[in-house]
């Protein structure tokens, strides 16, 4: 079925230039500079001009916004999606492998997410590790390659996790026994946050030796003495681009004590947690993450799942705003990313956050935490065409994502979504029939497909080929 | 807490309250607020009286009763207390802590137990639901095939027996299903995982089918046991003894007590009906995400619908991706009978995003009176309880939510809920933390 998904969109992957686009009459929500009444141009795959009248140049293609609404992209500070696997569990320290290597531009969830507005989205290792794979900013480039969907000059990352994840592989040896444990990792060590911890610590003391060994190594070769390079570890060096500030860090966590140690690793080791994640008890050391200048990425109202959520509230990411953190809401989820907007709107409900405040949240804020803010985030002049419409106010339940434009480039449109419905179906349908034939010109019958790979298979389910 | 909710209230309600009045807490009337009885047109400027819990008048300009307490609703909407038509709230407290879920029993047949039995009053779960104007759920136990007695509770009262509104209101029925692997997106199953293996051989359609059989035909065998059971029983047979599982299947059998049979997929909806018809017994189906295509034989069969969640993923990877958000809206135009769960269970337990989880069908078509009768009315009527709740009309319980605003909008809020005409509190757990560390120095 991906197949035939894929092809639907097909036409959106080779396109020339792009024509202008110019939104007129549009109530058009800038995030960082106010409400606009008026019009914004789309150019060359930037946003040329926002203003009460702008004049449509040669060729451009004008949509009439009266009644409708334009805002940014939105921006996934956590995701999932498009990676084949997301966890290496077999260790505690992960930091060799990464999300870079196993991305899959044909997953439906990032046509899905683009529906719901979502452009770019920073796409995670899973919490199975203290310290887990690297990471990756996407832009949602539907028909493209892996390749071409990055994220171009954004700094890559890595992924920490805390509590009660990192712990499970290692349940096997503690209380309770077994049940956690992935396969083949043989409750290995650490079953406590205090292991978490000591994991932690543990990897940059290696890391600041190897960084020691690489530095004197260099000064050597700089003076033009006769030097050995150290042999390369692949672990280390990522925690030594964390050390030099070339890599963020992006931490899961849940509890406050666990978000403070962390933040104490950080200072002892003089690095910087970019952001925490999901740090549903952030509201709790609101003051000590703001202190660090580091970022907060959470959920908007997820509870109760776990021990470890049960003083999760819908009112943290408001509490973090008032306290001075650079917050973000995000989805972890294929299915929450759809609708980010409607998770926004819970921040007004919850805590009181103004409007602009609560779709900051999804836009400039996790712009500013990925350090892609320059690019994206806001309707500015100069800043990348990743562009919304919507039918109505995008903090309302009532309203829908219309047509989403990522470097001007047109890459949903719910009309012609609906449009090629029909020839979708009638192409599904002779796909099928298709199959149904061959799979009886080969003689299996009724029953006798296997259903995980389409082979032929005899009735007992044993595949003939 | 009671303290700050007795601070927080308006003078007239701690009056009722504490009945400092003299007056009971549960007679007062709502004055100058927009009433949406759902039953009818909406009365602006209207009048809601409530006296000993029970709506004895709403309207315009109806004479007040001098003895109650007059409360003034200016600028507010009224609308009926919402329903979560299936979800598991008070059977479970945090999904991952075994010890704090009684949701799933042991056995195939368990018609014998009944969801109220293990609610627990006190779980933070209720007071967070009913901020969000939800007053009344359904609570569901969940098996392999018969899990138990679906039950119909208020979220308020200082006992089981005073949250419940209908213990009994129906039996939950996972209908048997050929659950074939999918692909990605699909849901179960690795694609790319070894077709000679042995796993891939056990979810061979042949093998699933064979389940598939085999696990019908204990349902019919289990319903043919419950007739058998019956005749004996009315015939007073000698030596008849007692059995509570089969004792509890009488009122289905005679088409009194409504079957939720959870049915997703086309097919399990199509199996599920042909089943219906055959054991003579009145069904609801729920989380049917693909009743839009078989809406003809629905609505012939007037079998009434609840849907799953409209915030959901289409089932397949090559489905609309808005089918669960436009479902709703199919199933208003096909005429069919349809309601909402949240069926939480799943990471989040989101009863209280009910209302969000409508206003995602309203953005794709159904319609906004529509959308609040299928959360009141509807739901009501579905689990047998429309005459008690469900409306603003003289006769039912007062289960009010005054709201400031649309209550399927996420920006409003709820500035007063009533459950049986009580005012309820509205802080919760999470309100406390909030107000606890927004304060921290």
């Amino acid at each position: 079925m991906k197949r035939l998904a894929l092809l639907t969109f097909i036409s959106t992957v080779a396109f020339a230039a792009d024509a202008p686009v110019l939104i007129q009459n549009a109530t058009i929500l800038t995030i960082t500079n106010g409400t606009v009444k008026g019009s914004i141009l789309l150019q060359d795959g930037k946003i040329a001009a926002i203003g009460d009248k702008v004049m449509a140049p040669a060729g451009a293609v004008v949509i009439d916004g009266a009644g409708k609404y334009v805002m940014p992209g939105i921006i996934d500070c956590h995701s999932h999606i498009m990676a084949e696997a997301i966890n290496e569990g077999s260790v505690s320290v992960s930091s060799m492998v990464g999300i870079p290597d196993v991305l899959n531009p044909e997953d439906i969830a990032i046509y899905r997410a683009l529906a719901g507005g979502v452009t770019s989205a920073n796409i995670l290792h899973g919490s199975a590790n203290s310290i887990g794979g690297k990471t990756i900013v996407m832009k949602m480039r539907w028909g493209k390659d892996a390749e071409e969907m990055k994220f171009e000059g954004a700094m890559p990352g890595i992924k920490f996790a805390l509590g009660e994840n990192p712990k499970r592989a290692g349940q096997a040896a503690g209380r309770g026994g077994g049940g956690g444990a992935a396969p083949g990792t043989g409750g290995r060590y650490p079953a406590t946050r205090m292991g978490v911890e000591d994991v932690i610590r543990e990897a940059f003391n290696d890391a600041v030796a190897y960084k020691a060994n690489w530095d004197l190594y260099n000064a050597k070769a700089a003076k033009g003495d006769v030097a050995i390079p150290p042999a390369r570890d692949l672990k280390l060096e990522p925690l030594v681009e964390v050390l030099e500030g070339k890599r963020l860090v992006h931490a899961h966590c849940y509890r406050q004590d666990e978000i403070l140690m962390l933040l104490h690793v950080a200072d002892d080791y003089h690095f910087k947690i970019r952001t925490l994640q999901h740090v549903l008890e952030g509201y709790k050391v609101a003051k000590e993450i703001q202190e660090r200048g580091t970022g907060a990425s959470t959920f908007s109202d997820w509870w109760a799942y776990k021990i470890e959520a049960n003083d999760a509230i819908p009112y943290n990411a408001a509490i973090l705003v008032r306290k001075g953190v650079l917050t973000s809401l995000n989805s972890d989820d294929a299915e929450l990313m759809r609708h980010l907007d409607k998770e926004a709107a819970k921040t007004v409900k919850y805590g009181g956050l103004t409007e602009t405040e609560a779709l900051s949240l999804i836009t400039i804020n996790p712009a500013k935490q990925l350090m892609i803010d320059k690019k994206v985030g806001s309707l500015e002049v100069g800043k990348d065409a990743d562009v919304l419409l919507y039918d109505g106010h995008p903090l309302s339940n009532f309203s829908k994502v219309t047509k989403v434009w990522i470097d001007g480039h047109e890459y949903f449109d719910l009309d012609k979504d609906v449009e090629g419905r029909p020839a979708k179906e009638s192409e599904k349908k002779a796909l099928i029939t298709k199959a149904a034939a061959e799979q009886r010109a080969n003689g299996g019958g009724r029953g006798g497909m296997n259903n995980a790979t389409g082979l032929a298979t005899t009735p007992q389910g044993v595949p003939q080929q | 807490m009671k303290s700050l909710f007795l601070f927080l209230m308006p003078a007239a309600l701690i009056a009722q309250a504490t009945g400092a009045a003299g007056a009971r807490d549960d007679s007062f009337v709502l004055k100058g607020a927009t009433v949406h009885t759902m039953a009818g047109a909406e009365i602006q400027n209207g009048t809601v009286i409530v006296r000993a819990g029970k709506i004895i008048g709403v309207g315009k300009n109806l004479a007040v009763p001098k003895d109650l307490k007059v409360i003034d609703g200016k600028g507010l909407q009224v609308y009926p207390g919402m329903i979560d038509a299936g979800t598991e709230v008070g059977l479970i407290e945090i999904n991952a802590v075994r010890e704090s879920e009684d949701v799933t029993e042991i056995g195939k047949f368990n018609p014998q137990l009944v969801a109220l039995t293990a609610v627990n009053p006190s779980s933070e779960h209720i007071p967070v639901t009913r901020f969000n104007g939800i007053t009344t759920v359904a609570t569901m136990p969940e098996g392999t095939v018969i899990g138990g007695q679906v039950s119909l509770i208020h979220m308020d009262g200082w006992t089981t027996d005073e949250m419940g509104v209908k213990p009994r209101a129906g039996l939950q029925l996972r209908f048997p299903s050929i659950a074939l692997p999918g692909g990605r997106g699909g849901g179960g199953g690795n694609p790319d995982a070894d077709p000679t293996s042995p796993l891939a051989a056990a979810r061979s359609f042949t093998n699933l089918k064979q389940a598939y059989d085999k696990e019908i035909s204990e349902l019919n065998a289990f319903f043919e046991d419950a007739h058998r059971y019956k005749l004996a029983k009315d015939a007073k047979a000698v030596g008849f003894k007692p059995d509570l599982k089969l004792d509890a299947m009488i009122p289905v059998i005679e088409g009194k007590e409504p079957i939720l049979v959870t049915a997703r997929r086309e097919r399990e909806i199509r199996d599920a009906i042909a089943w219906s018809d055959k054991q003579k017994v009145k069904i609801i189906l729920i989380d049917a995400a693909e009743a839009y295509k078989v809406t003809k034989e629905i609505k012939d069969h007037n079998i009434p619908v609840i849907l799953g969640p409209s915030l959901a993923l289409p089932l397949g990877e090559d489905s609309d991706y808005d089918q669960a958000y436009k479902t709703p809206a199919a199933l208003q135009k096909a005429g069919i009978q349809f309601s909402f769960a949240t069926l939480t269970g799943g990471a989040n337990l989101a009863s209280r995003n009910l209302p969000y989880q409508v206003g995602q069908a309203v953005a794709f078509g159904l319609s906004h009176d529509d959308a609040i009768k299928a959360v009141t009315k509807n739901a009501a009527d579905i689990w047998g309880v429309g005459d008690q709740i469900g409306t603003v009309e003289e006769g039912k319980w007062a289960d009010l939510l005054v709201v400031d605003g649309d209550p399927l909008e996420a920006q409003s809020s709820i500035k007063m809920l009533f459950i049986k005409g009580k005012p309820v509190d509205l802080d919760n757990k999470q309100k406390d933390l909030y107000e606890k560390y927004l304060n921290r120095p």
